[in-house]
Formats: structure tokens, sequence, C-alpha cells
């Protein structure tokens, strides 16, 4: 704690603290607009309650989409409200606009028709089986994300300075599943609260409980992390670091509360901290069993600021963008037919998204099943061509490089080949 | 610098640490000590109430934790006290009827219509969402925060501590979320008539409670369910608003079985969820109907709702699918609400079920991977009594590993917070610090979006996050920052933005070194170690009396000891 006492004794003495441990390090390469070799970062958006996949990538050149779907479909492009063309097949929903400059620039790519071999429609199975990457299996004890921390080296600490606890962040008041495991992750709060001081960050204060949250216990171990990764954060995202912030960001304008908000303060500290590597953020609210709408609506009001946080988060992320893969995932898909209350059941295949500068984006990839009667799940969902561990693995194998034997780690009993979404 | 008088119960803790470390551990009836009926009154404080208050320990060892129990058992035997009872009854939504509650809402709604409209086209020069509209959402706010009040007053100082553990474990069980439309205004409704009246009673009235309580219609979209090809009439399809409902709902079908009763691995199939609402169409809100009129549907008389007080559930023949069903290996013939009543019978004396609850009590009660052993033992009493709640109940506290005296359920921030304030004794007349603390720690108060509920172990709540934002919290409760005790609020916000203002000023009251109205007096340290006793190592007590003097009950209240019941 001696280096969070120094920094604070700084912070509280106006003195000038950049020479302090990785600090110093952090601004230099950041400044240089430098990249640290091999740091490839993973940022998954999970999408809890199940997103309708069909009114995300819409397959508007069919029939049946719009004799199954009479009052949700989304029209063809250019009519009224009308879904924007991605391949002459497929459409964009409009309300995901501030993503087509990442389709046309091929910096985002959909995997449609992905999802899990397990054929559960309850959400929190199908969400534990996405989080700890193995489908069917619920006594795994720990989440992918957790054994991809592990399966992936640290970058080494630069020589003098600390390693960091914040190679995974998640953002929001508890760690979810795909967290679980034996590698350290620091959680920030959801808003500007998480980067707001508090009592703790008093000397007195955090010397008092610093004593009795010295032991190896997984709580003394959890304070730890929690004030290492707060100093961390406080560092990347000080008063001058944010003025310098609105600047590169060229958008002086508030963005709205919620997701927009938090993915921009997230592509800050990835900017601004090479140590986050992978990075975490869960946004629920899309169990739209009841009047889910089309371009405008309930869905709508959802997708739009997620379209533009995703945005915000690309264009925040700077030249770290082209280092970054960023995942939108869903547990499952919703039923082909809408039910009769204006919205759509628990189905199965789905959309996965992939954003990136190394992404071979401006494809829709996966087989698609079609949505015609004979072709569907149980008579009544989109078909799973895609094992949605494919992506996963694929993006973790191509995009961030990792090694086969270390991909059998992070996705036990998983034998099939990744997906390739990544730039030749 | 001050030294505080802990040296006896230091050694009081060190011997019994000695003796645990020695045995593993005992039955805390089986220790005969008074360290040992220290810990076993602590335990049981910590299991079936939300932590000690000042001189529940002594009053625990006095009665003994046998009849201790056994008078949590039966709560309607515990008077309130009546600085408790008074400000219960200066709530005013219990006395508001579920028809006015919907109606607040849907006028809410409407004048927030006509403003938006009027706003678009200001012709008038006229400011819209004025006055009556403001008055309105304050009005649905306050409903909101009456709820919040009706129970956090309840679970900080009732004597009836069981009760308050109970309806927060099965609040949660049926969980409906507060921020899903007319639930917002229901949440107090559905608490104090489905929930609390049940936690001690069969299984099948709660079950059948929630089914039909507005809140749950309406959460888990029942409400709109109709038979395929199903034509609205004038008057019923126009309760909820714009949704014209032409055919079947699975929401609450599906989550009724995976979440409320069989478990998720209870062994049923997509073709299940699918009948399962079939029959349940028709179950619906009838808030237009008149209480006491008849209504003639269709030619028929239209079963006016029995049993159910002011209750809105209504059985909409017209909308039910009168074919017969294949559920679960049943064959249900045509046969109107009945079908219903069938299926909330099977599903609640179905053995899976008894499992589920069973696991999920014993869970809650004992430990985070309880014994198959126990878990049976419990499933067998549900069965045996036929889901009597109190047998269950019975069934785990008589259970050898109830009595295993170790804290290890790691504190939901529902538990912490609660448990805190009953801690230093402060009698709280504002909840709202409260309830802006839940948000912060992740668990907003009816604030669960999902119908599974909050989760209950160790992993889903301890994070690095959690212990920090735990420590500023006890930090500034120990030292007086939070006004739980103002009384005034004539300044204070209300309307859509309440909550969100009710964090910032929590915040900046936890934050500043300034004076609040309503701000209590710092926590004394020797009463707070004396309310705790045994819950306090002698690691942290060493830690406190090495500490600065302001610091000292922060330290107690924010230690990893603290943490866990």
């Amino acid at each position: 704690m001696q280096r969070r006492q120094l920094l604070q004794m700084a912070a509280t003495a106006g003195l000038a603290w950049s020479a302090v441990g990785r600090t110093a390090f952090a601004a230099t390469a950041t400044q240089a607009g430098q990249q640290l070799p091999g740091n490839k970062r993973l940022i998954v958006v999970f999408l809890r309650g199940a997103v309708d996949g069909l009114s995300v990538v819409v397959p508007y050149s069919e029939g049946a989409y719009y004799q199954q779907r009479s009052s949700i479909a989304l029209a063809r492009p250019g009519q009224d409200g009308g879904v924007l063309d991605l391949d002459g097949h497929f459409g964009l929903n409009p309300n995901l606009a501030p993503l087509m400059p990442l389709w046309q620039s091929g910096k985002l790519a959909f995997v449609q028709a992905s999802g899990s071999p397990d054929p559960t429609r309850s959400h929190f199975d199908a969400q534990d089986y996405m989080e700890s990457g193995t489908p069917g299996r619920k006594g795994t004890p720990d989440g992918w994300l957790n054994r991809l921390l592990g399966a992936e080296p640290p970058v080494p600490a630069p020589a003098g300075t600390h390693a960091s606890v914040t190679r995974g962040i998640s953002v929001g008041a508890t760690l979810p599943r795909i967290w679980a495991g034996a590698n350290p992750v620091a959680n920030i709060a959801n808003g500007a609260r998480a980067t707001k001081p508090t009592l703790l960050d008093r000397p007195q204060v955090s010397k008092a409980f610093d004593a009795l949250y010295s032991g190896d216990d997984a709580m003394s171990k959890a304070y730890r992390e929690s004030q290492q990764s707060r100093a961390e954060v406080a560092d990347a995202m000080s008063p001058a670091a944010m003025d310098h912030e609105q600047t590169v960001a060229n958008n002086g304008a508030p963005l709205p509360n919620g997701f927009p908000d938090d993915a921009a303060r997230l592509a800050t500290l990835m900017r601004r901290d090479p140590n986050v590597q992978i990075a975490f953020l869960a946004l629920g609210g899309w169990d739209t069993h009841v009047n889910q709408g089309g371009a405008k609506g309930q869905l709508a009001g959802r997708l739009q600021p997620l379209g533009q946080g995703l945005a915000e988060l690309a264009t925040r992320l700077g030249p770290t963008f082209d280092d970054t893969t960023i995942l939108v995932i869903s547990e499952f898909g919703r039923t082909v037919r809408q039910n009769g209350t204006g919205g759509t059941d628990h189905g199965h295949g789905n959309t996965m998204w992939a954003l990136g500068g190394n992404i071979a984006g401006g494809k829709v990839y996966g087989r698609w099943p079609g949505i015609d009667a004979s072709s569907l799940n149980e008579g009544r969902d989109l078909a799973v061509t895609t094992d949605f561990r494919q992506v996963l693995a694929g993006v973790c194998a191509h995009n961030l490089g990792l090694a086969d034997n270390r991909l059998a780690a992070v996705f036990p009993g998983f034998d099939a080949a990744p997906l390739n979404l990544a730039r030749a | 610098m001050m030294t505080l008088p802990i040296a006896p119960t230091m050694t009081r803790r060190s011997a019994l640490a000695a003796a645990l470390a020695a045995v593993a551990w005992r039955p805390a009836f089986a220790v005969e000590d008074a360290n040992g009926a220290q810990a076993g009154a602590l335990h049981v404080l910590n299991r079936l109430a939300f932590g000690p208050a000042p001189g529940d320990l002594d009053r625990v060892m006095r009665m003994g934790t046998p009849a201790w129990i056994a008078e949590q058992l039966h709560p309607e035997r515990l008077a309130l006290p009546s600085f408790l009872a008074n400000q219960l009854a200066t709530l005013r939504t219990p006395n508001e009827s579920q028809r006015e509650l919907v109606q607040s809402y849907r006028e809410m709604q409407k004048e927030a219509k006509e403003a938006k409209q009027a706003e678009t086209a200001p012709a008038d020069g006229k400011k819209p969402g004025t006055d009556e509209g403001g008055e309105r959402r304050k009005q649905i706010a306050n409903i909101y925060l009456e709820a919040g009040e009706e129970r956090l007053l309840q679970a900080l100082n009732s004597p009836r501590q069981l009760e308050e553990v109970l309806v927060d474990f099965w609040f949660n069980h049926f969980n409906v979320y507060e921020g899903k439309g007319l639930v917002r205004v229901l949440t107090e409704s559905y608490e104090r008539e489905a929930i609390r009246p049940h936690v001690l009673g069969r299984f099948r009235a709660m079950l059948g409670a929630t089914a039909k309580h507005p809140a749950m219609l309406f959460y888990l979209d029942n409400w709109l369910s109709v038979a395929p090809g199903y034509q609205p009439r004038r008057g019923f399809g126009a309760a909820g608003g714009a949704a014209k409902p032409s055919g079947l709902n699975e929401n609450y079908a599906r989550e009724v079985m995976e979440l409320h009763t069989l478990g998720v691995d209870g062994g049923y199939t997509q073709q299940d969820v699918t009948e399962l609402a079939r029959i349940l169409t028709g179950w619906t809100l009838a808030p237009s109907q008149q209480p006491g009129k008849r209504r003639f549907v269709n030619g028929q008389d239209f079963p006016t709702p029995q049993h159910h007080g002011d209750s809105i559930f209504g059985f909409d023949p017209a909308r039910h699918d009168d074919g017969s069903k294949t559920w679960l290996g049943h064959s249900v013939p045509p046969n109107g609400q009945l079908e219903g009543e069938y299926a909330l019978d099977v599903l609640a004396r179905h053995p899976a079920t008894a499992r589920h609850i069973a696991f999920k009590l014993a869970r809650h009660f004992v430990a985070d991977e309880p014994t198959p052993a126990l878990v049976s033992q419990i499933a067998q009493r549900f069965l045996d009594t036929d889901g009597d709640l109190r047998a269950a109940m019975q069934a785990i506290f008589d259970s050898p590993e109830f009595h295993d005296v170790r804290p290890v359920k790691f504190k939901t921030p529902y538990q912490y917070v609660l448990s805190s304030v009953r801690a230093t004794g402060i009698t709280t007349t504002n909840v709202r610090p409260l309830m802006a603390t839940l948000t912060q720690l992740g668990q907003p108060l009816f604030g669960c979006q999902t119908p599974d509920g909050w989760h209950d172990t160790e992993a889903d709540w301890l994070n690095p996050n959690a212990i920090t934002q735990r420590v500023n919290f006890a930090t500034a409760l120990a030292s007086g920052r939070l006004p739980l005790q103002r009384v005034d609020f004539t300044d204070a916000p209300a309307g859509a933005n309440g909550m969100k203002a009710m964090e910032r000023q929590t915040d900046r009251a936890m934050n500043k070194d300034m004076a609040v109205e309503g701000a209590t007096p710092p926590v004394d340290v020797t009463a707070l170690l004396a309310t705790l006793s045994p819950a306090i190592s002698d690691k942290t007590r060493a830690a406190v009396a090495g500490s600065p003097p302001p610091l000292r009950a922060a330290l107690v209240l924010g230690s990893p000891d603290f943490m866990r019941r």
C-alpha cells in the first residue's frame, strides 16, 4: 500500500506525481502513441435476456421473415424505417446506424445463426453456459474470461514497476460468472461514481482498514485488488487526463447515462492504461415478450444506446481500437414467429457481433439455415449452425494470438475448428 | 491514546477460538459454557435475524436458543413495538386498493403522454407537464418509497425477525421488478398481500397468491396471454394500454416451472411450457370491474374473484384456450380457471418442487453448498406436510448442519446494510440513504430486473468493489454522516429522478465532512463491541484498539468479521 499512500500524499499536497511507478510508464507509452508489443485487447459486451438477433441482422430478402412477423418486422432498405442494407440479403436495424461507418470500413462483422449446442431455453442456464464456456456442463467452476486471463501471459511489468491487477476489468457492482476463477479481476462501479473519491481514499481511513485486510483470505485479496485498481483507474482518469480526453474525443457533449457513458469511460481507461487487456460489461432488458416494436418501440429504445455506446467505444479507443476486439453476445435468440402479444419468446440461434481494427468485417459470417418452416429448430427457432465457442475461440486464437495449447485450457472439451474473423 | 476496555472479551474470544480449532465444530446445544451459549445466540441472530441489535445477545441467551427459535416461528404472537407500529401507521399505500394504485399509474401515463404531445406542439404557450402531472409522478415515486419504508423499517426493528428474513427470501424467490411499468405501484401490495401472509404458511397458498397478483401477472406478461385467435372485447382488452393480444405468451408459464416450482432440471419440456401457457390463458387483470358488480361475458356469468379482497385478478373465459391439454404427462380437460388451479396444485406437490425449495432454503439458512442429506430432509418434510413452510423451517433448525456455528455465509448487501444499522442501535426514520446504498452495492431494493431474483452465495457478492463500497458505507454510518433521522423532506426532489437524487445526496453525505440534516451521532465503539461480542475477532479488536478513536466503530462494522454471518 506504500505506493498508494505516496500517490495520495502527492495528490493531497498538489505535487506532481507522474514520476511514481507504473504511472510514468503508462503516460509515456500513451503519449507517444506506442502500443505494447503483443498487447491485444478484448471487450465482451453481454446482452442479458436474449436479444432478438433477427431484429439486429435482419433477413429482409426472405418472405418468411415478413410472414412470421406481421407486426414487428423491419421494412426493407429504402423504405420508411427500413433496415440498412449489409449484403443484399441481411440488413442492419436502423437504430444501429452509428455502427454503419464501422461496417463500411470493414471493422464490423456478424456471425448469423450462432449459439449454443445445448437446447436450453432457460435464460439462466444459457447465460451460465455462455459464461463458463462449457455448454451443457453446470459444474465448471470458472468462467472463460478468467481462464483467458490465466492463459494469456501478462505483459511484463517494466523494471521498477508494479504488476497490475487491472488486466481484467468488469464494469458493475458485482462480478459475473464469466470472471469466476483464480485470476484477480477488478470491478468498477457503473456511472461517474467509478472515478469519484470516497472516504477510503483518505490516507488515515485507508491506513486503518489496510491493517484489517492484510491477510491471505479472499476478502483481504479483494480489498487490496480494489484499492490498487482504484489507484490505477484514478491515475488514468485524473482530472488532467480527462481534460485531455475532451479534446481527443472532439465531442464536448455529455453522453446519456447508462451504456454510452460507461463505454466511453471504459474506452478512456483502456486507451490510457495499457495494462487493461480484457474488459466486460453487461446490459439487461432484452427479454421482449410483449410489444417488442419494430423500427420504433421497446427494442429500438434498447438498441439505440447500444449502437451509440459501441461507436463511442470504438472512437474513444483511438489507435488502441486496432488491437482491440469487441464481442457482443447474448444467451440465445428468440422465436422466429412473433407471439400472441407483439413480442417474441425464448428461441435458439442468434447473432454474434465482432468489432475491431483487426476484424475482417463488412461480412455476415456463418451458414444461414433459413427460416422457412422446415428449417427451424424444433419448428420455432432459428437453428444454430455455428457453435458460439467457434467464435470465442476464433477471436482468442486469431485476434488475440493465443496459442493452440492454451486455447484448449480456455475452452475445455471443445475441439471444433475456431472461426477465423481476423484480417489476413 | 485511549485504550479500549476489551481485555475480558478477548480472553473469552480466544478460549472460544481455541475450542473451535480443537474440535472443528460441535453442535451449539452441546456446548454448555457461556462462550458456547453466546456463540449459539449470535449464530441464530445471524441466520434467523438480520444480526444482533443492542441487547439481543443477552435476550437470546436468557431465553435459550430453542425457545427463541420457537418464538420466531410464531411471529403472530410477538407484538410490534409502538414506535414501529406508529411509523407503519403513517404509510398511505397499504390503505390503497389495487384498483386505486393501478388507476394512479394509468393517470400518470396519460398525463405524461399528454404533456409530451403538448411539448411537441406548444401552441397555447402553456408549459406542459407541470402541476398535476408532476404531482402524479411524485405520488408514484412516493408509493415506491413507502414500499421501501414498510420493508426496511420492519426489517430493522421488528421483533419478528425470522418473518422479515423470510419476506426477503420469498419476495426474491417470487421476484418482481419495480422498474417494469405497473409493478412500481404494486410492489408494496405484492409483498403485503402475496408474500408476507404466507412465509410460514402453505407453499401452495403463496404460489397461488403470486400467480394472481397483478404485479406478477404484469411482470411476467401472463395478463396478456390469450387463446390463439382471440378477439378483444371492448372494455376488457384496453386494461393495460396499447397491447392487443392475439395469442400465447409463454413467459410466466416457463418461469413458474423453472424458477418458482420444479427448477430448471425439474423434468419439463418446451411442450410442457406451451401447454401450461394454454392452461393459464385468461388469468388476467380486470381493473375496470367494479367491486360487487357481476359482468356477463358471452352470455355467461363472469365469476367475481373470490377470497382476494380487493384483488383485480380476473379470469376471463373469453381469453381462455378451451381445448384439451396434455401437460407433464397429465391430461387436462377443459375446465376454465380450475385448470390453472389444478396445475398449481400439481406443481406445489411435485417432488422436484420440494427439492428445489429445500435447496434454496438450505443455501440461505445453512451454507452455499448444503449437503444432499440436509436438502432431502427438508424436501421430505415439505412433501410430508403438503408444503407447510413452518415445518420446513423447523426441519432446517433441527438439523445438525444448522448447528454449525461458524459464520460461513457471506452477507448479501441487503444483509450487510441491515445488520450494520441494527448493530448501531440507531432508530432509523429515513430509509432513503439505505435504499441508495443498496443500489450502489448492486442490490437495489425491489430492483432485480430478472425473475430469478438475487443470487445467494459468496461467489455472487464477494468482489473487490463490494468490499471497499461496504467499508465506505461502514465509515459513513459509524461517523454519523448518513441522514437516517431526517424528518423534513420539503426540499427533497421527488418524481422519476427521486432515486438518482437520493443516491447523489447519499454520496455527498458519505464523502464530505459536513453536518447533514438528520445525521446521527457517531457510533460508540464500546457499546458496538458489546452488542456484537463474539462476532468480532481478536485480530479486529487489536486493530480497532490501535486506531484513532473516530475510526474505531467504522473498523468494527467494516471488518472482515462483520461481512459474514
